[in-house]
């Protein structure tokens, strides 16, 4: 209707507010930190700041792509903190608590395979709830994530197991040709799902599942398999991103792991433009979303603000963000400002 | 047949007339509910049979006193799952509301008096302009009780973030006072309120316009809307309800730990949700009873009780049997379902 009118046509690309707050995110960390932007070649890695939030950031962008499948299908998967937790609590099992730092229990790719495995098999326990079941998908993820906590725990023996095995701790804070390793995980699974969804016609049916499951089955669409499929992927970034948090912080705590991280993820994918209501889709959008929190957390820490505000201010982008997105809400703020024009041009 | 002639009118009315062989048989909507009791009970007789001193009238009121404000979250998150909703800024608000009570209370020496009316004040108007948010904007109620939840605990943190025990006096009275009801056993403040607010609920669900609008705008919003029915009022009621019963809770929760703290109730929600679902309340809204959200909660307690009592069992083992608990619920309602669906 209106759109081809406006001069700001650039701003009206769905990637174009997702981009902007980042950007707008870095300004204000550069104003506030000078040495902010700065990165220089220390230890035989890159260091700085951004390198850092890249990082940080590593393990929310994995979860926030599964997230966006999911969410795309009309789903939403609220277990992947307790996937995460699950993960992370075998890994840490299975490698071992043991001080001589070069013994594991089991060899490190077993340990990780198994780690990625029962991830892959919970995501496929949603799946199968949501899509042979028939159940809502908040409540068919809300089993996963009142009883995960609970069996990672049971993993852990009820303790933060601490790792001591060296060769683990490259997956979270090892360096590949000067960047993190992490850094390596996150592109490769971005190039494989975006190839996956832009160069076959995995993304177009996944759209129209999302869109009208009732006509894409119709059509032909194996919705239920793709459903499925949805929700054992987004298991499995969970576990990957489980592996990298306890590699991280060198331990796996069953009741901590991964807290709010499903919502973190949500937020993400919301931020980068992806409806709630599903359909279409931006891998893209969600990388930034997830870029956006990890920034705006090392915004708050850098400006000296009580880290506490944090949630706050989450709450207050979630809130602004869902405005913008409501139809309604877009149609009253239309009223209000065509209001004074109309006054104007009755003289 | 009789119990077909003494169903109220508007529920009669909801659904056309069942054949008479359908009627005469056991409603399958009351099949969630039943099955709740009889677990209940099968779990109760297990108890008294495995452990000595399980079958008393303290252990099974204790279920009542160290879950009151479980009960009053979980009758407020029935209201919203009736209406087709979700709340998932409860366990913030219980939490909030401690931390307010605290602060006011201790740093700045108010008294418990204007604290309580404050408190409940705030958290009904935080839940009303959740509501408000949703009804007006069309928004998710999952994804703006999402930012509420945020907010609250944030707003927990702004105040402290260390916790703030208290030593005011009428709060330390409050919760060690007992009211005597036979022999030995006794019932706190805490669960006295929590069943008063158990009596009202059922009775504004039953028994007011209000309540019986709940049931038709989570039976099918659009016809509830054709109909006349105030459908807006009813959805920021809904919330604005489920604030005010988290704010009551965080107030029976400061009695209850004495203290206020940003990580109080967390995954309250889960709990409620929990619940709600297992008392026999189906989460695409419009059927269950606020009677079964008691029994829902009891059945949390018991099992909690069961595992303490066998000692032997980390308290993990809870999270997981209300995970497995719960998917048995979620599978039953669902077989339900599709047996209605079928049929019709």
């Amino acid at each position: 209707m209106s759109e081809k009118k406006t001069p700001l046509s650039v701003m009206r690309h769905r990637l174009a507010w997702p981009l902007l707050t980042l950007f707008l995110l870095l300004v204000v960390n550069t104003v506030f930190n000078a040495s902010f932007l700065h990165v220089e070649w220390r230890d035989g890695h890159l260091y700085g700041s951004l390198i850092d939030i890249l990082n940080r950031a590593a393990p929310l962008v994995l979860v926030s792509l599964g997230m966006t499948m999911v969410i795309a299908t009309r789903g939403i998967d609220i277990s992947v903190g307790a996937v995460v937790a699950i993960a992370a609590a075998l890994a840490a099992w299975m490698i071992g608590g043991s001080v001589s730092a070069g013994v594991s229990r089991f060899p490190m790719p077993l340990a990780i395979l198994a780690a990625l495995g029962i991830a892959l098999l919970c995501g496929l326990w949603n799946g199968l709830l949501v899509a042979r079941v028939g159940m809502q998908p908040i409540i068919a993820t809300l089993i996963l994530m009142v009883a995960g906590r609970g069996i990672a725990q049971l993993i852990t023996g009820g303790q933060i197991i601490t790792i001591y095995y060296a060769p683990f701790f490259f997956l979270g804070s090892g360096y590949l040709l000067g960047l993190p390793f992490s850094l390596f995980i996150v592109v490769a699974v971005f190039a494989l799902l975006y190839l996956a969804v832009t160069r076959t016609a995995l993304g177009l049916f996944i759209q129209a599942v999302g869109i009208n499951p009732t006509a894409a089955r119709v059509a032909g669409v194996q919705a239920r398999r793709l459903i499925v499929a949805a929700y054992a992927f987004c298991g499995l970034c969970a576990g990957i991103a489980g592996l990298l948090i306890s590699s991280n912080v060198k331990s796996a705590d069953g009741n901590n792991a991964g807290q709010l991280l499903e919502l973190d993820a949500i937020l993400a994918v919301t931020l980068g433009g992806t409806a709630l209501t599903g359909g279409r889709f931006s891998l893209v959008g969600s990388v930034i979303g997830a870029l956006i929190i990890q920034t705006l957390t090392y915004a708050i820490y850098s400006l000296g603000v009580p880290p506490e505000i944090n949630l706050v201010v989450k709450a207050v982008v979630v809130f602004v963000v869902m405005l913008l997105q409501s139809p309604e809400f877009r149609a009253e703020i239309a009223i209000w400002v065509r209001r004074p024009a109309l006054r104007g041009m009755r003289p | 047949m009789s119990a077909t002639l003494k169903a109220p009118g508007a529920k009669a009315a909801a659904r056309p007339p069942l054949p008479a062989a359908a009627a005469s048989r056991f409603n399958p909507k009351y099949l969630p509910l039943a099955a709740t009791i009889s677990l209940f009970v099968a779990m109760a007789s297990l108890g008294s049979v495995l452990y000595t001193g399980f079958f008393s009238a303290q252990v099974f009121l204790n279920l009542l006193v160290d879950n009151a404000f479980l009960v009053i979250v979980a009758v407020g998150m029935t209201f919203v799952i009736l209406s087709g909703g979700i709340d998932l800024s409860v366990g913030s608000v219980v939490a909030l509301t401690t931390m307010v009570s605290a602060a006011l209370v201790e740093h700045h020496g108010w008294s418990p008096a204007a604290v309580i009316p404050l408190v409940l004040l705030m958290g009904t108007a935080f839940g009303a302009f959740m509501g408000f948010l949703i009804e007006r904007f069309r928004l998710q109620p999952f994804i703006v009780t999402l930012a509420g939840m945020f907010l609250a605990r944030g707003l927990c943190y702004l105040i402290s973030v260390d916790s703030i025990s208290i030593t005011n006096e009428f709060y330390s009275e409050v919760s060690q006072l007992r009211i005597p009801l036979w022999e030995d056993a006794s019932l706190s403040i805490s669960a006295l309120i929590a069943a008063l607010v158990l009596l009202a609920a059922v009775f504004i669900a039953h028994c007011t316009p209000f309540g019986r609008t709940v049931y038709a705008v989570g039976g099918n919003e659009q016809s509830a809307l054709l109909m006349g029915l105030p459908v807006r009022r009813t959805l920021v009621g809904v919330y604005t309800l489920s604030g005010f019963c988290s704010a009551l809770a965080g107030v029976v929760f400061t009695f209850y730990m004495l203290s206020g703290y940003g990580l109080h109730a967390t995954g309250l929600e889960l709990d409620a949700i929990a619940a709600v679902v297992i008392g026999g309340t189906l989460l695409s809204g419009g059927v269950g009873y606020v009677a079964g959200t008691l029994f829902g909660v009891l059945m949390l307690g018991i099992i909690q009780t069961l595992i303490s009592f066998d000692g032997s069992l980390s308290s993990w083992w809870t999270r997981i049997v209300v995970g497995v608990l719960l998917f048995v619920f979620c599978l039953l309602q669902r077989l339900l379902v599709k047996r209605t669906s079928t049929s019709s």
